[in-house]
This record gives structure tokens, sequence and C-alpha cells, in this order.
């Protein structure tokens, strides 16, 4: 879809110079903005409000607003395992993600040569069928009597004899689910790099895994974090592999969220859960942004 | 414009153009007469000003101060597509989703002219591209690109047409044949053409003047031979081809300016020397010095300025050998020779005598610096004794 | 030992592909089961039931049709919302740009549950009906940031001078627009659609939160996933894949054509 643009430096003058300062960026801005305003700032406030509602005295099972911080108390003190299971299993899921993504992204960016642009219709591909219906394929997958816990039980790997309904698949699922997010950023970042670095490091005596740690690692560092990110948030909040893969000693925070705000009606303590699950992950996400030097990723 | 109407091509006047960038001037109080009909070009290294100059006469950039003129109209306050001045974009900004028809069509499209059909057919004959007319240009090669570049600008007639680097993106050969198409075209045309470039050679080449620009200001203006033969500054002697510099005291004026430096004299004639005072810089080009066995030196015409020194390096070039000589005071001095001599040429640590007529020699104002107009990189390396 | 050393990331990327396929495989292949009972999870004999009435069973279809509706709204509003905040940020100066920049950013770092609960609790208080209107309340949403993001960088790799050769050229700024710029940056906000419409037909978490009792496809599978898929579900999940692969490999094939042909002049 790329027009083949002439390869030039734009130097900063032109490009301010085709920048007008203007009311129109107001009209622009404001549609979309308002709407970002509206319907993801004000429902944050509104679930904070709502984390802090006291239970009606005269009406039992209503709430009303309130000042209740116990909420919180209360809702950690009964779900914190459901919430260290959570970050356990995202952060495991991004690890091994990360570790199976970087062969494949560094292959379609330096090896895939005429097959680059295939292989990445393929990374993106699975993603078109349904992610609900991907993740019960998985069922199907390491079904009990299946090929993969068969072989994995003949080698006495499976602590439980099995893989389904235990925390093994909702990590391989969220693995799967959210792999396409590292994949497609860490190939962006190698993609930035000039293969003669590359070169450059394998010609000034660098071994392969010297090149690797010097070179190509550190550079390849903003595709790192992005894609840490991006399969790390969505998998923290997910409650559909813990739902369909895992068993009841296996759920997730976004289980409790869930079955708290649509089934049991617990307005307070979903909404305390919601909240406190946003706010751990922003801090996360802000302290590794800093961290590791990527600020302008934002 | 109306069509068919041949217009009196009229003068392009810069009066006290500006253009601030924060703090820096990225150009000085320019003021400036572009002949009509004239093939003028601006020469300087990057971030001389040249291209913020050229942006404010095509309407892409405002001025801090000052006014642009075509004639007696002012068209400051004209934005670009309201100026009949169209350019020649540097990389050629032809529109990747139009063929070359339609681009080359564009202004006239936009202007609402009628006969587009046969407007756009004769330009592309004129730049010999009408095979390609529904090509991409991603389907073209670079000096085809350039001339669909000249063709979409020249097609709107301007009274000026800007030509910013037009040739940088070309191999040595490609340039060399669209310098000379160029100038085809434009005598063909009538046109002002304004032309940028940092290529001295092509400046040189391509216009009937040149104009040497520095930090925001013009050096120097001039047809190309004389800006070459009579420097009128140090940036301008270093900028423009090479110099051979020496730093020396007036000793006597009058008809024949002579100048005293590390115990010899050169003579040069009055009109050849800008320095105001008694401190005069006098300067040589490379190729117009004779280089001579030191037992030959009585082969050197009486009048003829002369330095001793020590060849330290001979190269071979092809049309002419390049000679470095060491004079007793530590400076290296370059000359040319054309390769038509028979016998033996000179060679490393021959004592030799260079030579030179007091008419090639011109005497500057050493204000500025000898370095001025040198390649900052290049005047650090020379100056350490480790390099 | 060497051919080894050349090839193994090759191998890797390769097993990793076929590990992102397997599941699909899976979809595809039971679509054409004929299931034991009502959980269509292990392989029972091969039948064209479910391809032949691809409806048959009550609600698949329906639910289908109303992904499709929503996505064509939602992606409609996302896409036009999302292009107008990237032209702003690109193309003028503006005080306020970082706090724009973090509001665009900041539905990306949420995590979809949290969205989906808090719109549902702005909802519940308000006691605005859900439903339709507030599944693509949500998706338009969490649709714009990605949006932004794609036109954005389209329209950054857009060389400046391209729009200053129309200016001098006598176009006007609406006709710099109209000719220059809109036809470059389309294929960015295409490309951009494409991705809104597939995030809102496929998305499950922010929906199932703010569906009331509306049904849309991913709503019904998790329905379903309780009592047994049919495998018309994986029929139709396997038409929506399959097609999309095609339309994708066929704009590929000719991006590829385009280059060859370039190569060969």
């Amino acid at each position: 879809m790329a027009h083949v643009l002439p390869a030039v430096a734009v130097t900063p003058a032109i490009a301010e110079a085709s920048k007008r300062k203007s009311r129109v960026a107001y009209f622009l801005l404001i549609p979309g903005l308002a709407w970002l305003a509206i319907f993801f700032v004000v429902p944050l406030v509104t679930l904070f409000m709502t984390s802090l509602q006291t239970e009606s005295v005269t009406s039992p099972g209503k709430y009303v607003p309130g000042l209740q911080l116990s909420n919180y108390t209360d809702a950690l003190a009964e779900y914190w395992p459901q919430f260290l299971r959570s970050f356990l299993y995202a952060g495991l899921a991004t690890g091994f993600a990360l570790l199976i993504a970087y062969p494949l992204a560094y292959f379609i960016a330096f090896k895939a040569g005429n097959w680059r642009s295939l292989m990445l219709v393929l990374v993106v591909a699975p993603s078109f069928a349904s992610f609900l219906l991907r993740t019960y394929a998985w069922k199907t997958i390491l079904a009990d009597d299946g090929p993969v816990t068969s072989t994995l039980n003949s080698l006495h790997l499976l602590p439980d004899g099995r893989i389904l309904n235990t925390g093994i698949a909702v990590v391989a699922g969220l693995t799967y689910n959210f792999l396409p997010f590292m994949v497609l950023p860490l190939y962006a970042s190698l993609d930035k790099i000039d293969y003669r670095l590359i070169e450059a490091g394998n010609d000034l005596y660098g071994s392969p895994q010297q090149v690797f740690r010097k070179v190509t690692w550190p550079l390849s560092l903003p595709g790192v974090v992005a894609g840490t990110l991006l399969t790390f948030i969505p998998a923290a909040g997910d409650f559909i592999n813990a739902e369909l893969l895992g068993s009841t000693k296996d759920k997730m925070i976004g289980n409790v969220i869930q079955t708290n705000f649509i089934e049991f009606r617990d307005y307070p303590t979903a909404s305390a859960l919601s909240f406190a699950l946003m706010t751990v992950i922003l801090v996360m996400v802000l302290s590794y942004i800093r961290r590791s030097g990527t600020e302008d990723l934002v | 414009m109306p069509e068919g109407v041949s217009r009196i091509v009229e003068d392009l006047r810069l009066a006290n153009l500006t253009k601030q960038f924060g703090e820096t001037k990225a150009v000085d109080n320019l003021s400036i007469t572009i002949p009509a009909g004239s093939f003028f070009a601006l020469l300087g290294a990057s971030g001389c000003g040249k291209t913020t100059t050229l942006r404010m006469v095509a309407g892409l950039e405002d001025p801090s101060a000052g006014q642009v003129f075509i004639g007696d109209k002012d068209i400051t306050e004209l934005r670009a597509f309201q100026r009949p001045v169209n350019t020649v974009f540097q990389s050629y900004a032809l529109f990747p989703h139009l063929d070359i028809y339609e681009n080359v069509a564009f202004g006239l499209r936009r202007r609402g002219v009628k006969d587009v059909d046969a407007q756009v057919g004769r330009m592309l004959e004129l730049v010999e591209l009408a095979s390609l007319a529904r090509r991409k240009p991603s389907q073209l090669s670079g000096g085809q690109q350039q001339r669909v570049a000249v063709a979409r600008a020249l097609i709107n007639k301007p009274d000026v047409l800007l030509l910013d680097e037009p040739l940088g993106a070309l191999d040595l050969k490609l340039r060399r044949q669209m310098q000379i198409e160029l100038k085809r075209i434009q005598s063909e045309v009538g046109t002002t053409f304004v032309h940028v470039t940092h290529d001295q050679e092509e400046a040189m080449t391509m216009a009937d003047t040149v104009a040497v620009m520095n930090a925001g200001r013009i050096e120097q203006l001039g047809h190309p031979a004389d800006v070459y033969e009579t420097p009128h500054t140090i940036f301008v002697a270093n900028f423009l081809g090479q110099s051979n510099l020496i730093a020396g005291k007036k000793v006597t004026s009058g008809e024949i300016v002579e100048v005293a430096a590390f115990g010899l004299g050169f003579k040069m004639p009055a009109s050849r020397n800008v320095a105001p005072g008694m401190n005069i810089v006098v300067g040589v080009r490379p190729e117009k010095i004779t280089v001579l066995d030191l037992h030959d030196e009585d082969k050197l015409p009486a009048a003829h300025n002369r330095i001793f020194g020590v060849v330290t390096d001979v190269s071979y070039t092809g049309v002419s050998t390049q000679y470095l000589v060491e004079t007793p005071w530590g400076q290296t001095i370059i000359a040319f020779e054309q390769n038509s001599i028979v016998g033996d040429r000179c060679a490393v640590g021959d004592q030799v005598v260079l030579g030179w007529a007091p008419e090639h020699t011109f005497g500057l104002d050493p204000a500025e610096g000898l370095t001025s107009g040198l390649d900052k990189a290049v005047v650090e390396l020379e100056s350490d004794p480790e390099a | 030992m060497r051919w080894i050393r050349q090839n193994v990331i090759g191998a890797i990327a390769i097993l990793v592909l076929l590990y992102l396929f397997l599941p699909i495989a899976v979809v595809i292949i039971f679509s054409f089961n004929n299931p034991v009972g009502k959980y269509n999870l292990s392989w029972n004999e091969f039948s064209l039931d479910a391809w032949s009435q691809i409806c048959g069973v009550p609600g698949v279809c329906s639910s289908f049709v109303t992904s499709i509706q929503i996505g064509l709204i939602t992606t409609t509003f996302a896409t036009i919302l999302g292009t107008l905040i990237a032209f702003a940020l690109v193309r003028y100066r503006f005080r306020g740009r970082s706090s724009t920049n973090l509001l665009i950013f900041m539905p990306m770092a949420t995590p979809e549950i949290v969205m989906g609960s808090s719109l549902l609790a702005l909802f519940l208080n308000l006691s605005f009906p859900l439903g339709a209107v507030t599944i693509m309340i949500a998706h338009i949403m969490f649709i714009i940031s990605f949006v932004v993001v794609a036109v954005k960088a389209r329209l950054q790799g857009m060389d400046p001078r391209l729009e200053e050769a129309a200016r001098d050229l006598y176009a006007s700024p609406y006709a710099t627009f109209r000719y220059v710029t809109f036809p470059l940056v389309l294929p960015g906000i295409i490309g951009a659609a494409l991705l809104g419409f597939s995030l809102s037909f496929d998305d499950f978490i922010i929906s199932f939160f703010n569906a009331g009792t509306l049904v849309t496809f991913p709503i019904y599978i998790w329905g379903a996933a309780q009592r047994g898929i049919p495998p018309q579900v994986n029929a139709l999940a396997s038409l929506v894949f399959m097609s999309a692969l095609l339309i994708v490999l066929s704009a590929q094939l000719v991006a590829w054509r385009k280059r060859r042909s370039l190569a060969t002049r």
C-alpha cells in the first residue's frame, strides 16, 4: 500500500513551516477528544465513585454514593490471590511470548527476503478468526486424551497428569492470544536496524552472542518495551482464557470483576477491583517506560 | 495569466529580505535584482540561507522583513498558489499517486486552463518524455523524474522558475547531461531561472550570474569567470575553487601594488586588490602557477611573482598534475600543471620555483581569517600535527 | 552443524507460525465435524451439515449480522473522529498537545475489562438502557486511538514537499487537500478502518459488559461455550477468516506485482 517516496531528509525547518498554528486544529480535535473524554475519562471517574459507594440502609442490595474506603481493603483481602495470579500469569505469558516472538520477528526482519510481507500477513491472520473460538480450540488441542497431553504424560512432564483446566493451559492460552502484539512491535524495531551494524559487529570480532547482546538487543529495546506492554496489559485483564481453559483454582482478577459486576451485581467491590487493577497497571507501565528510557513511546 | 499572450518578462527584485529562525538570521537583509530572462545561480554551503531565500520567493516561507517584487509588483503578501513563480523541488516532489501527464497538467487544471491536452503534449515533447505520459513517477529513472519536475513547473509559464538543488540526486554523468539540457530549455523558453546549488562547478557551467552566499548574505555577485578570477573575499577565494593565500604587508601603492611577505615581494595590478589597509592577503589560483626545477628559474618571465620550495607530493590526475610544495615558512602551496609538457615532471623532494603573472594575483582583506570558506573538518585535520 | 546454526532461527520462526495457526486449523476442521452430543470438542465424523445449513441453529446468523452492523457503524465514526485528530496532531501547532497524546494513549494502555466495567458503571448510574447503542459508543471510544496511530503514521511518512509543490502549482488550500493530501493519506485511512472493523467485530470483553440483552457474534460464542458450540459457528468463523485472508493476500499480490513490474523496467 505504501507509495514509493523519494528518500529525502526533511529538515525540521520545512516540517515546522508546514505546520500552521490555527484554530482549525481545535475543530479537528474536539469531536474525537470529546468522545474520549465523555466515554473514557468520565466512566473512569464514575468507576472510582462507584467503588466508594455504600450499601443503602433502607433498601439492601441498592448502593448509594459514599466514601466507603473499606470496599478496597475488603475486596483486596478477599481476592488478593486472584490479583497476584493475574500478574503472575500475565508476566509468564509475556515472557514466553517474548521468547518465541523474538526469533520469528528477527527472521522476518533479516532473513525472510521476499517472504517478508507474506510472513507478516501470516502473523496477523490468526486474529481474523474469532478470539473466543481460537481459545476454545485449545480445549480440543489440549484435551486429556489428545496427542499433546498424552505425549507430555508419557515423558512424565505434567505434575497433574493433564493440561486442560490447569494454570499451564491458561498461560499457554494467554501466550498464544497476545503473541501477534509481541511480534509486530519487535519486527518494527528490528526492521529499523541497519543490518550493516550487525555486520560491523561481526567484522569487529564480536561472536554471534556478543553481537546480539551488544548490538541487536539494545537497538531492538523500543520494540521489546512496546511488545511486552501490549502483551502484558491485555493479558492481566483477561478472563476468557481462565474461564475457558482453567479450573476454578485458576481464576484471574478479570473473572472476579466480571462475576461481581454482572452476576452478583456487587458494583462497589467490582469497581474497586477494576480501579485497583488499572492503577497498578498504570504505575507499572509508567515506571517500566521510565526505566527502559523509552518515554518517547507515548 | 491569459494564455497565448506573450507577456513581458520582468525582473525579480529582493529588497532587504530577512528571515529569522529564533536567534539565527538565515537570510540577512538581502537586496538583489535578478534581470529578466537570466540564468541566476545562488551558490553556497548548506545552511547559508540559499534555500530559505528561494522558499521566500516561492511563497513557501514568510519573510521576517523585506519585500519580493516582480517588476514593480510587490508579491510579498501573495500566497504560494497566487504567485507567478514555480519551483523545481529538491528530489522533485512529484505526486506519486498521479501519472506523468497529470503531474504536468496539475497547475493548468488548478487554474482552469482550457487546452490542457495540447499544452501538456507540447511540454512533454520539450522535455522528451511524450512516450512516458501514462507512467507513474516511481516507474521513471532519476533523470526522467527531473525532467518531469521541470516540465510540471514550466508549463505554467511562470515569470520566474526556481530550482532547488535540482540535480543533487543524480549521478555525475547524468548531472552533466541535465546541466546542458536545462540550459537548452532555458534559452528556448526565456524564463528567468533562479538556481540554488552547493555545487560550484554546476553554478559556473550553467549560470550567467553567480551569487556566492554565506551566513545569510551575498559575498560576491557577478559573471562566473569574473567571480572566479577576481574573488573579493577570502570566503569566495576558498569556497569557489581553490586558492593559495599568503598574508603580507603593502610596500608600494600606485598602478602596481607590491606586497611583502616572508622576505618575498608579490606584485599585482591595483585594480585586483580589494584590501582597504596595509595588511593584504595575496592570492593565486593553483592552475595559474608554473612549477619549474630550481635550475630552470631563468625560464620564468622576470616580472613573475615567485616562491621557492620543496615538492612534498605529486598526484597525477589525468588532465593535470597536482603538486604540493612546502615553502621555507612551512606553508603548503598547491599548483596544477596541464599534462602537456614534454619531458620529466618534478618529483617529490625536488627544489622548485613557483611562478605566476602579477595579472593572476589578487589582493584580499585579511579580516575574516585565512580559513574562511574552507571545510572546517579539513582545516582541523590539516592544522593537527599528529594527523 | 553449520547448517543447523544457520537455519535454527528459520526453523523456530516456522514452528511459531505453525503454533499460531494450530487453533485455526482446529476451528476449520471442526466445522466439518458431526459432533456427538452438544460439545464440538472431539472428532466424530465428516459432515457438510454446518456449511449447507450455516444458519441452521437459531441465533447464530442474527448475532453474526448484528456484529457486522455494529462493526460498520462503529468503524465509520471512529475512522472519521480518529482521522481528524491525526490531522490536527501532524499538521497543526496547538496548546495541549501532550495531554491530547496522553488521552489517545490511555485507552490503549488500559485493560479492556476496566474500560468495559467503567462504561457499565456510567451507564448504570445514568440508567441508560444497554444495547446496540452502548456497544457502539464503547467500540468507537476504544477504536479511535488505533485509528489515530495508523493515520498519524501515514501522515508523518508523507513528504511535506508534496503539499508545497501543490501550493506552488496554484492549488488553493482546499485543492491541495482534495488532490494531493487526501489521496495520499487514503491508504492509511482505509487500513485504519479495516483494523477498526476487525477490532469491533471480534471484541468480546467490552461488548459483554455493555450489551444488556443484545447478542453479538462473540457474545453468542461465549454463551454457546457453556452449552456446546455448534459447528455452524466454526463454519462462520472460518468464512470470516478465509475472506479476510483472501482480501489481504490479494492486496499483497497487487503490491508485489507492482514492485516486480517496476524492478523489470
